[in-house]
């Protein structure tokens, strides 16, 4: 069994958001970390190699420094990665990135005794779109927002979370599975799997490597090919800086009071 | 020469900033109040390998070297100074045995320490602390078995739950002493007469375990001498570079945490209208304590890489230890003047910062000693 | 070629899919029905619901009372419960038939799995969490002049085109973007709970509404999923949602949690009325359940007053609250991010803040 698991690099957001003056956001002055989601991704992925002994693959779409966040993942314990990376690909949306994806995993030897975990969504896009559009594409049953997944013999259960409870849903491999962060607990890298990662295979798949799989069509992916397209962007108005009060505890408490019973909030 | 570090140097930085961050850091502050080793974080390093950082490749361990062993033990220090203090112990305690063990000693100790079990190094005696070749404690062949006698004390990594072994060092010839008396010995905890004393009280490095070790004819077998007889000085000083190199890691790992705390501080506190940070004088106190802090962690950093290219390291390992060490004293007291009256409060971080400092200059060589060590090597 | 790329002007409509669990419908429906009568106007066009289930078409009329001029019902027993491939396979094949030009689905849980499903499968461009829906270009003018410091005199604007612009934020909305779908038909988009608003309910409406029964042709191997139960969550969720008031724990309440949250509950009751909500710190150290949670990950809010109390500002929950319309934030930390977007700020400890406000409130009510 192989368990393919897509993760993405992002910028950290949980500092401060810089953004350039034509609004577009300033990544550079953001260090980047691995998708949150997708390092639960990661972990059920390790859970299940360490109890059924399978092959755990790391696969992301993105630019070259992105091997060094698949070099992590092969330390805590995947055993290889693979990039997908080439201009054409770049632009895409959900619908093309998803699709070059499943073909990069297609291209590796995808069977019917594996499985595709992804994070349920990526803090910089906030869709949630990929992981489903990936198993539409490779044609395989997906089950969403994963809190508990366990393996009897040839079938998972899971446990998926709905807002007010749970779903327990059975499904049989080849499926899609997208994780939330109430999964599980994410082990380190080991000092073992630094020293051995630059060691383990990392495939890099572009363009050319990937043109003659059934799901790339020119026409479909990157920029040009994606569905939707960004007509506008721009940065709100800041909200204006609000006022700090200041003083003693009881002065404070007493303006905000007055300030807010004259704006007839309370 | 370079400062850039390999990429596995920067994996290996990222998963203990990561670790000390996640785990360490949030029981910094309970373990230096209740006294208590938090032995839950060393099971948990255990998992990641880290105690396999100088362990070579054919015991299980990744043998990463110096400069690596400076990295992880400053990111630790960073987040709590007691735990860096065991690790740094641990490590010393792997690099002699390391050096000096034949193969079932090295299997079986620097596997025990990947495990996660704790390994003291039981030098120091209330008679024979920076005059180490004053010990007293003895052991006799009886024709079976080595009887050790005596006790230690300040023994790091040694407590009423805590370290499973200990390299002691005895005297097996009681005229030659230093010049080919002294023996080390590999001891296991459950072996009768090996009896862990009192466990001290400190005003700082609260959470790590030290204590007294008490050895009441304690019997050990010949495969538990480590090296030879009459080597047991030679083996001490073994560990002594890589032990120093281990102290100024983390006294820069302290340092640079009260920096920040400081740094933060300054910026925040607000007197006569404006931030403290732009007074003029914070400002000057701010630029020494960071220039300082710099030159020790270069130094460290100097000594580590003259090690891991089989260079001579003496001189370095203690113009280090004993810069770093001094610096990081003071710039724990200047980080508490800034923070003004809170800097005295339980409740700030740099309160106990304050106070795991001040050993740093005196345990694992005085300065005083290191300062012998350096005049030394200028004037041979 | 795809079903949808020859002619994008044989389609029409605005189709919403109406999601209902055991039976009732979710109020986010009403929503987007609402939504979707202001672009059917727009464009003269109807307003379509689609509802899936077992035993639904009862459900049906109170959709036309919102403004669905026509609810398409697709009934069968496998479409009782939710599963992905059901689902999937009846909405597609309707809206193959069909050929609607803007489908919009509520992003819950259930529509953020279907949503993507189904737009792969159709292959047209889906846009996650849109806040803001237009289709008329002198409406999306106006929205911009409200809501961007764009320099519209600067731009060259096609005032005919009538591309759906679906507007979401991005980045906890530091960016705001606007996404068309301009080649492929339907044009998708989810909109989360609580983001738009409810229009009036109207009986004449209700009844004017025509209920159309579509056969479902399903064979169990379309079904690759089983639903072994649902479990429903005894205990009652915080309705965060529909709060007016919401009072907010973080990090900062860490010396004494249960005081914290207590305070929190008394600030609201102090305000008129609300429910405490959490950062996702709060919720992940377990001194709050997962449904208080605001933010990126948790609920998107948009209450009269919003209270923060201990919570450092990162965007992660900011995405979530920062639309409030009095946002206040106490915080003992001067340069933390949240007075960035508070419309009052007070630093100081909110252990001694809090009461204080209490208070003051209840000294002006006597």
């Amino acid at each position: 069994m192989k368990i393919f698991v897509c993760v993405k690099q992002v910028p950290d957001t949980s500092g401060k958001v810089a953004v350039n003056d034509n609004g577009t956001l300033d990544r550079s002055s953001m260090a980047t970390i691995v998708n949150p989601d997708d390092m639960n991704a990661m972990e059920a992925a390790l859970s299940l190699k360490d109890e059924t002994n399978c092959q755990v693959i790391a696969v992301t779409m993105g630019p070259a420094p992105a091997e060094a966040m698949l070099r992590e993942l092969i330390a805590m314990g995947a055993d290889e990665g693979i990039l997908i990376s080439s201009r054409e690909f770049g632009g895409s949306d959900t619908f093309a990135t998803s699709q070059i994806i499943a073909a990069a995993i297609n291209h590796a030897g995808f069977g019917k005794d594996d499985l595709i975990f992804c994070g349920r969504q990526a803090i910089d896009g906030d869709t949630a779109q990929v992981g489903p559009q990936i198993a539409e594409k490779l044609d395989i049953p997906q089950v969403t927002y994963a809190a508990e997944i366990e393996k009897k013999e040839e079938v998972l259960v899971i446990k998926r979370m709905l807002e007010d409870g749970y779903m327990m849903v059975e499904v049989q491999t080849p499926c899609l599975i997208t994780c939330i962060k109430e999964l599980n607990m994410l082990r380190y890298m080991t000092l073992k799997g630094i020293t051995e990662c630059y060691e383990k295979p990392v495939h890099v798949m572009d363009y050319e490597c990937l043109k003659d799989e059934p799901l790339i069509e020119i026409d479909t992916i990157g920029l040009k090919g994606s569905p939707t397209n960004i007509f506008k962007s721009f940065t709100p108005p800041q909200k204006g800086s609000g006022i700090m009060l200041a003083g003693t505890v009881r002065d404070t408490a007493e303006e905000l009071v007055n300030r807010l019973l004259k704006a007839h909030l309370i | 020469m370079t400062l850039q570090l390999t990429k596995e140097q920067e994996m290996l930085v990222k998963l203990v900033k990561d670790f000390s961050e996640n785990e360490i850091a949030p029981l910094a502050e309970e373990t230096d109040r209740t006294g208590k080793f938090p032995m839950q974080i060393v099971k948990k390093m255990a998992e990641t390998g880290l105690f396999g950082l100088n362990v070579p490749k054919e015991y299980g361990g990744v043998d990463m070297g110096e400069v690596s062993k400076v990295l992880a033990i400053l990111e630790i220090a960073k987040a709590c100074s007691s735990t860096a203090e065991m690790y740094a112990v641990q490590l010393l305690v792997n690099g002699i045995i390391a050096v000096n063990g034949n193969q079932e000693q090295k299997q079986k100790y620097l596997g025990m320490s990947m495990e996660g079990k704790l390994g003291a190094f039981a030098l120091t005696e209330p008679g024979a602390g920076s005059d180490a070749g004053a010990l007293q404690t003895t052991a006799v062949w009886d024709g079976d078995d080595y009887i050790l006698n005596g006790v230690k004390c300040f023994i790091s990594n040694l407590g009423p739950e805590e370290g499973d072994y200990a390299i002691v060092i005895a005297l097996t010839d009681k005229e030659k002493k230093i010049r080919g008396g002294m023996t080390a010995f590999l001891v296991d905890r459950e072996l009768k007469g090996f009896v862990v004393g009192k466990t001290e009280d400190k005003m700082g490095i609260r959470g790590a375990a030290v204590s007294e070790l008490i050895l009441e004819d304690c019997r050990v077998p010949k495969s538990a001498i480590l090296g030879q007889v009459g080597k047991g000085f030679h083996v001490a000083m073994s560990g002594l570079d890589s032990g120093r190199i281990g102290i100024a890691a983390q006294a820069c790992g302290e340092a640079r945490a009260a920096l920040q705390l400081a740094l933060a501080y300054s910026k925040q506190r607000i007197q006569f209208k404006k931030a403290i940070c732009q007074n003029q004088g914070i400002q000057w106190y701010l630029a020494e304590m960071a220039t300082k802090l710099r030159a020790a962690e270069l130094l460290t950093m100097e000594a580590a890489d003259l090690r891991d290219r089989k260079q001579p390291s003496g001189m370095n390992a203690s113009m280090a230890k004993f810069f770093a060490a001094e610096t990081a004293v003071e710039i724990a007291g200047k980080a508490v003047q800034i923070h003004g009256g809170y800097g005295y409060i339980k409740d700030y971080a740099i309160e106990r910062i304050y106070r795991d400092t001040r050993i740093l200059t005196i345990y694992e060589g005085t300065s005083e000693v290191q300062k012998i060590v350096i005049a030394k090597a200028l004037l041979q | 070629m795809n079903f949808n790329s020859a002619d994008i002007g044989a389609f029409k409509d605005i189709w919403v899919f109406c999601e209902q669990r055991d039976g009732k419908l979710m109020d986010t429906n009403f929503e987007l029905i609402s939504e979707a009568r202001k672009l059917a106007d727009e464009r003269s066009v109807q307003v379509v619901g689609l509802l899936l289930g077992d035993n639904a078409k009862h459900m049906a009329k109170q959709l036309g009372g919102y403004g669905a001029d026509q609810v398409i019902v697709c009934e069968a027993p496998e479409l009782k419960h939710y599963t992905t491939d059901a689902y999937t396979k009846v909405i597609c094949d309707v809206v193959m038939e069909k050929k609607p030009e803007v489908f919009l689905i509520g992003a819950s849980h259930i529509g953020r799995d279907l949503g993507p499903r189904c737009a792969a499968r159709l292959h047209t461009g889906l846009t996650a969490d849109c806040t803001h829906l237009d289709i008329d270009m002198n409406h999306y003018v106006e929205f911009l002049e409200n809501t961007s410091n764009l320099d519209l005199s600067k731009m060259k604007l096609d005032m005919d085109d009538t591309n759906l612009k679906m507007t979401r934020p991005a980045f906890g909305g530091h960016l705001m973007a606007t996404i068309i779908c301009p080649r492929f038909r339907p044009c998708m988009s989810t909109v989360r709970p609580g983001v738009l608003k409810k229009g009036a309910y109207s009986e004449t409406k209700a009844g004017a509404c025509r209920i159309e029964a579509y056969p479902v042709l399903l064979s169990p191997g379309d079904l690759r999923t089983t639903v072994l139960e649902i479990v429903k969550e005894t205990r009652k969720q915080v309705d965060l949602i529909g709060a007016e008031v919401i009072v907010s724990v973080g990090r900062g309440i860490g010396r004494d949690v249960e005081k914290g949250i207590e305070l929190a509950e008394n600030l609201a009751k102090a305000f008129g009325g609300g429910v405490v909500g959490g950062s996702r710190a709060a919720v992940d150290a377990g001194w709050l359940t997962a449904d208080h949670q605001v933010g990126q990950t948790g609920k998107t809010v948009r209450p009269k007053i919003y209270v923060a109390l201990g919570i450092s500002g990162a965007i992660q929950h900011t995405a979530g609250m920062q639309d409030a319309e009095m946002i206040i934030a106490v915080n003992k930390n001067e340069a933390t991010s949240i007075f960035d977007i508070a419309d009052y700020g007070i630093c100081g400890d909110l252990f001694q803040i809090v009461p204080a406000i209490i208070e003051a409130v209840q000294a002006k009510e006597s």
